[in-house]
């Protein structure tokens, strides 16, 4: 079976006055129809700009791609022509994002924002654009879809006159009125109070259920991850360090930085783990280490660590980027 | 052990990282390096114009009623005026008369509208409303009218145009300062520093005003331009500079009865006003893009 | 016990707005704080818990109520009878990146609290900033960087050295690590709880991350629409706590480890500080409502563990 969204050795950098920033650093990932996968790492670690790579959003320039591929449903997303980014945005891939206020127009009403984006994806698909009156219709049915109450009523509101955890049902909404057979999420819920976040998550779980997607979720909180996940990878640096079972990470990770990871953060319900740091801090991408880019923060490095790039290889049931993953006891 | 203090290299490595990151990214933009071009070869012929026209004295109201309105050639790159006088000599000269219109508004703009805006910014309040209003009326008459009028009460003549001219300039600034100063002063670090219990004048000092100096440094430049052409329209109008003092405006005033006949009259101190004020803009717009980027954008 | 060091009594902020409506931001707070103690103020956005912050270090004026610093009432002072007083509490801002002065140096940052206070000679401020920065765990040679060459833990650390460098005895720290990584946090929390150790400052520590607060302080004040609605020792608030908000509160955290999809602990959203609910302010949104709850305010009940709800106080 071929996975829905294939990308294999992809390196991005960016082109800027200090030089060359090597952001991504040969990234492997599938993601099967359907599946649920969660990326999760600390700021610079690549994880958005990956999430805008798989439509293309990267400015290129400053933005250059040096090897690698990305395939959705089999086709070459890299070579994709302005047409078919156009269908594949509307009708492959949706995306959402951490901050909604900056993705809606606040001179606009919702209604008119949403019945744009659909007319916009009947063209994107080659059909011919409905009515705006018949779009009125689609946008307040996928204002229902996303929970909102009285969706008639709140096409005609403003931005700035919704809560945010109402602005991300509506950019959730946005997202959902092409055909997607993949959302992807970047920090959904990071600007939301806990309740409304709990509310967010539950809405894009069922939402992903309902309608048979696969979801591409990104974080930097493991809460939120481990909530809607059940695959998981790490990155870091730009490189894809781990990626395995939610479950089998979570208690037996076998890379040094996803249990470093795992130690720094506090966890209610063990006030007795104290929240342990990783010494040292995230390497300059303009010149990243060589070898493994975590080894001057690795307690477990050795000299091979320094000269060899590790690559990711099945262990433990799991792919993992470390020389030493047979050593990390459980 | 403590801290000794290091070189100056040292302690300025960051800013000179910073220059030449702005040098780099200035590099980068053709249009603003055309600008830059266009600005450097101004000032260059301000400073230098006397001592490379082929006829500095042509400047003075010198005539030679034998080469009259005389068509470009090698003597004369530019032709020759009504009165008989180098034009290329003329427009070159002039420059400097524009250097110091454009830098004496521009400048007593800054330093009467800069101080305005930040207190208005900063205090709010009942400052704020007072300062506003006042700029506001101002802001509310065509510049270039009041311009007028005040020149028309004051009597025409090249001082009076740039007093005018620096009368109803100053407003935008109270506008540009006012609002950077009102996002400014919510800053966390503000805030820091009220919680030190830094003195107002401090604050202002310290942590407001440097942190507006870009917008500053960018409305500025491009109004080098902006009130050169003003002064300009001044003297075309007959209200500003006067002949025989080299003056583009004053200049194209007297050569458009000569139109098209003796087109270069008009042509080459409206070309050198055009490029002026381009380059300025094309400057101001540079120094935007990497001092200022976020207003560019968008 | 000893006598607090910050009480607030009745404390309240109130923002009058265009036609009348007025937005209760802080509406009516009483907790207190002693020396050395770290005190957790919790809540979600828009519930008040910074604006309390800068009430109790007098950065705004309150609108009613009380401050009592070191058993003075500090809320009618005029800015320059304030000024001596700043030496003793500071503040620690959310976002490092915006509370420092992009134009200044590190060294510039940090001296400012010195040279405004005028407390060390021109001679004694390079020394004294320098044992600051190693304080906080940086070297010399970041004296002379600019904010922007610096990560966001670095900036923190440099934030802090500023609010230490008067010596204070009460620190506000506005949610110190949520714009930071979680190893960085993880730093900085370590950090913080070594200095209060050490130095027997006092925190009163604002986040909105339980996981946190649990790990760094003694008693946590849980804050809803401007008013404190549970307040007591931090293990009474995390193993049984009375309020039904601070219940919803606590299941709505997710743990970091795969828990499947989170109960949607509260419906709707949180009401507008300038429309608030008549009765219990959380009576809307309380999964365990009462008639009396809609018409009644509870206020705070309880001696060392107090909780405003009538079923609550009834149990």
């Amino acid at each position: 079976m071929t996975a829905l969204l294939d990308i294999s050795d992809y390196r991005l950098a960016f082109d800027g006055f200090e030089g060359r920033a090597h952001v991504l650093d040969g990234i492997d990932l599938r993601v099967a129809a359907g599946e649920s996968v969660g990326i999760v790492g600390e700021t610079g670690c690549g994880k958005s700009v990956l999430a805008r790579s798989i439509t293309r959003l990267v400015d290129t320039p400053p933005g250059r791609v040096l090897s690698g591929h990305i395939r959705f449903a089999g086709e070459d997303v890299l070579a994709m022509d302005q047409r078919a980014l156009a269908r594949l945005r509307g009708h492959g891939v949706a995306m959402i994002f951490q901050d909604p206020m900056t993705y809606l127009n606040p001179v606009f009403s919702i209604g008119s924002q949403l019945i744009d984006v659909i007319r916009a994806h009947d063209r994107a698909a080659g059909q011919r654009m409905r009515p705006r009156v018949a779009a009125r219709a689609a946008a307040a049915e996928v204002l229902g879809a996303v929970r909102l109450p009285e969706p008639d009523r709140l096409l005609d509101r403003y931005p700035h006159e919704l809560s945010g955890g109402m602005r991300q049902r509506v950019l959730i909404a946005m997202a959902l009125t092409g055909t997607p057979r993949l959302l992807v999420a970047d920090e959904p819920t990071t600007a939301l109070d806990v309740t409304i976040q709990a509310q967010v998550l539950r809405l894009i779980g069922e939402l992903v259920a309902e309608r048979g997607l696969a979801l591409l979720l990104i974080s930097h909180d493991l809460g939120v991850i481990g909530a809607l996940c059940r695959r998981i990878v790490v990155m870091y640096a730009g490189t894809v360090v781990e990626d395995a079972d939610a479950a089998a990470l979570f208690d037996r990770p076998r890379h040094p930085y996803t249990r470093g990871l795992l130690a720094a953060v506090p966890d209610l319900a063990r006030p007795d783990h104290r929240a342990r740091p990783i010494p040292g801090h995230i390497p300059n991408l303009l010149a990243p280490p060589p070898g493994c880019r975590f080894h001057p923060r690795c307690p477990l490095a050795v000299a091979r660590c320094i000269a060899e790039k590790p690559a990711l290889r099945e262990v433990d049931g799991r792919r993992v980027a470390c020389h030493r993953a047979e050593d990390i006891a459980a | 052990m403590s801290a000794t203090r290091p070189s100056f290299a040292q302690r300025h490595a960051a800013t000179l990282r910073q220059l030449r990151f702005y040098a780099w990214s200035f590099g980068r933009s053709p249009s603003s390096m055309l600008g830059l071009a266009i600005v450097a070869l101004f000032f260059a012929l301000a400073a230098f114009g006397p001592w490379i026209v082929p006829y500095p004295l042509d400047a003075t109201g010198a005539m030679n009623l034998g080469n009259r309105l005389k068509p470009p050639s090698a003597a004369h790159w530019f032709g020759t005026d009504e009165m008989g006088n180098d034009l290329y000599s003329r427009v070159i000269l002039a420059t400097r008369t524009s250097l110091w219109v454009g830098l004496t508004i521009v400048g007593a703009a800054t330093v009467v509208g800069v101080p305005l805006g930040i207190a208005a910014g900063y205090f709010g309040g009942a400052v704020r409303a007072a300062i506003m209003r006042v700029t506001d009326v101002f802001l509310s008459v065509p510049g270039i009218v009041l311009a007028l009028a005040i020149v028309a009460a004051l009597g025409p003549g090249i001082l009076n145009g740039i007093i005018a001219l620096a009368i109803v300039w100053w407003p935008g600034y109270v506008r540009l300062v006012e609002a950077k100063a009102l996002a400014l002063r919510n800053e966390p670090f503000v805030e820091a520093a009220r919680a030190v219990g830094a003195s107002h004048a401090r604050i202002l000092a310290v942590h407001i005003l440097p942190n507006c100096t870009s917008p500053i440094i960018v409305k500025a430049s491009m109004d080098m331009g902006l009130a050169m052409l003003a002064a300009a329209s001044l003297g075309f109008i007959g209200l500003g500079a006067k002949p025989p003092a080299p003056e583009w405006g004053a200049m194209i005033s007297v050569a458009r009865t000569y139109m098209p006949n003796w087109w270069w009259y008009a042509v080459f101190p409206g070309f050198a006003i055009y490029l002026t004020v381009l380059g300025f803009n094309l400057f101001g717009d540079g120094l935007r893009d990497i001092l200022d980027p976020k207003s560019s954008r968008g | 016990m000893s006598a607090p060091l910050l009480e607030l009594r009745g404390l309240a902020k109130h923002y009058p707005l265009k036609g009348g409506r007025v937005v209760r931001a802080v509406d009516g707070v009483d907790v207190a704080l002693h020396p050395g103690e770290s005190l957790g103020l919790v809540g979600e956005s828009g519930c008040g818990k910074s604006t309390v912050a800068r009430l109790a270090l007098r950065l705004i004026p309150p609108s009613a109520g009380a401050i009592l610093f070191q058993g003075r009432d500090i809320s009618g002072l005029s800015d320059s009878a304030l000024r001596p007083l700043r030496r003793d509490m500071q503040l620690i801002f959310q976002n490092p990146h915006a509370a420092l002065n992009p134009r200044r140096t590190v060294f510039a940052s940090v001296a400012e609290p010195l040279v405004v206070q005028g407390v060390a000679g021109r001679d004694g401020v390079l020394a004294r900033v320098g044992d600051l920065l190693r304080q906080v765990g940086l070297p010399d040679s970041f004296l002379w960087r600019y904010p922007h060459e610096l990560s966001g833990g670095q900036k923190q650390r440099v934030c802090i050295a500023r609010a230490l460098a008067l010596e204070p005895k009460l620190l506000a720290l506005d949610e110190p690590t949520s714009a930071l990584d979680v190893s960085v946090q993880a730093q900085i929390l370590e950090f913080l709880q070594e200095l209060r150790s050490r130095s027997g400052l006092a925190y009163l520590f604002i986040s909105h991350n339980l996981a946190v607060v649990r790990q760094v302080c003694d008693r946590v004040a849980v804050m809803y629409l401007g008013r404190v609605v549970e307040e007591g020792p931090v293990e009474a608030i995390f193993t049984a706590p009375r309020h039904p908000y601070t219940r919803a509160l606590i299941a709505a955290v997710l743990p970091p480890r795969p828990a499947g999809m989170p109960e949607a602990p509260l419906a709707g959203d949180v009401p507008n500080a300038a429309e608030i609910p008549p009765g219990c302010r959380f009576a809307p949104r309380c999964p365990i409502r009462m008639d009396r709850c809609t018409r009644d305010d509870p206020a705070l009940a309880g001696t060392d563990h107090r909780a405003a709800c009538w079923a609550a106080s009834e149990a």
